[in-house]
């Protein structure tokens, strides 16, 4: 086991959304724009790092009858500590997140690391193993926010800084912006990830 | 804050702000226990139960436990025990005194606590300052809007099971959420039947 195969993996064949396919809620949620994207994926990876290491700083002390509530109150204790720090220092974001926020706290991918990976390991790299989480998904949730951004607004503009500005030349479908743009790009992205994958196996590889 | 009509929440519950296919809530069951109709009205049905009695509980428990000891920033950590528990309780005695409904019910009740519909609902009863029976009927509402969307989307996969997909579509997570997609489509389309207040 190496520190970076780790963290890659966690990008690549691990990743939460196409990998092992967990946390689709706050994924198709909040990715109306990339700035709410980053802020939700930031929010989840501090929660992750934080419940990876106390819970596999803690692994050996846990009796297994009751592993699962202690891991979800350690998780809702970091999610209560994210959810104040936004609210004091990004009002604009909490308030656009809204209820997802305390929702980190039943998201699947923090409890299946919990549960899968800290267990296991020692803090070191479950260590890793968040952080790898955690940017594959920040990663997913940007691409999937751009989109959503891209197509429904023609502006691509996190936190005041314009990216692409296409407004000019398109017209924007609102459609994107809605839920039913969320489930249609994430099914087709998800068919492209498959088709990649399909092919990888057909070549043996 | 002007006091919601009842029958408003529950057809915001149930079409406008459905909660799998508006507000993404309780998304992994969604595409997870749709294979066919009878473990789809299963879990349905325990996350309706779940759903009222959670809505009961944790409003008690925020407005006489929390507030007074103006502990509210605790709530998603109550709310989440509170569920846990709860969810532990339905089991134990549905176990004992029902055992039919047990047997069709039993393996999906543990599922329910990492459901994000039913803290969901839950937060939103807190954040829209909602009354004990403005509470209850949303947390009925929303169940009932979650059996609409889960039952419609295990009848259409069970139907399409002999249909030809492409293959990286699949039958698994990929193609329930391009029906997904089209349902989605239908019920955004119930945004306006209500006068937004």
């Amino acid at each position: 086991m190496n520190p970076l195969s780790e963290f890659i993996r966690g990008i690549t064949k691990d990743n939460p959304t196409f990998g092992l396919v967990l946390g689709l809620c706050p994924t198709l949620a909040v990715t109306t724009s990339v700035e709410n994207g980053i802020g939700m994926a930031m929010g989840t990876l501090f929660v992750l790092v934080g419940s990876n290491v106390m819970v596999s700083a803690i692994r050996n002390h846990i009796p297994g009858a009751v592993r699962l509530p202690i891991e979800i109150i350690v998780i809702a204790t970091f999610v209560t500590i994210v959810d104040m720090v936004m609210e004091a220092f990004t009002p604009a974001l909490y308030e656009s997140l809204g209820v997802f926020i305390p929702l980190i706290v039943v998201n699947c991918i923090v409890i299946g690391r919990a549960e899968a990976y800290a267990l296991k390991n020692g803090v070191f790299y479950s260590t890793i193993d968040a952080f790898g989480e955690g940017t594959g998904f920040l990663l997913v949730l940007m691409l999937i926010g751009g989109i959503r951004e891209f197509l429904g607004t023609g502006i691509i503009d996190p936190f005041g800084i314009t990216v692409i500005n296409a407004s000019a030349f398109m017209n924007p479908a609102m459609f994107m912006i809605m839920s039913p743009g969320a489930f249609l790009t994430i099914s087709v992205l998800m068919t492209i990830v498959n088709y990649r994958r399909q092919q990888k196996a057909a070549k043996g590889g | 804050m002007v006091e919601k009509a009842l029958f408003t929440i529950l057809l915001e519950g149930l079409f406008v702000k459905n909660f799998l296919l508006i507000q993404f809530l309780g998304l992994c069951s969604f595409v997870g226990v749709t294979k066919d109709v009878k473990s789809a009205s299963g879990m349905s049905g325990a996350v309706v139960f779940v759903m009222a009695l959670a809505a009961t509980v944790s409003f008690l428990l925020f407005n006489y436990v929390l507030v007074p000891l103006k502990l509210e920033f605790l709530r998603t950590i109550a709310f989440i025990v509170v569920i846990a528990a709860l969810v532990q309780l339905v089991e134990f005695i549905v176990r004992k005194h029902v055992p039919a409904l047990y047997r069709s019910l039993g393996i999906y009740l543990p599922l329910i606590t990492t459901n994000c519909a039913v803290l969901g609902a839950v937060l939103l009863n807190v954040m829209n300052d909602y009354n004990l029976i403005q509470s209850v009927t949303f947390g009925v509402a929303a169940g009932l809007g979650y059996t609409v969307a889960m039952l419609m989307m295990a009848a259409i996969r069970e139907r399409s099971n002999i249909v030809n997909v492409p293959k990286a579509v699949g039958r698994g997570v990929t193609y329930a959420l391009f029906v997904a997609t089209i349902m989605s489509m239908s019920f955004v389309n119930f945004f306006g039947v209500i006068p937004l207040d």
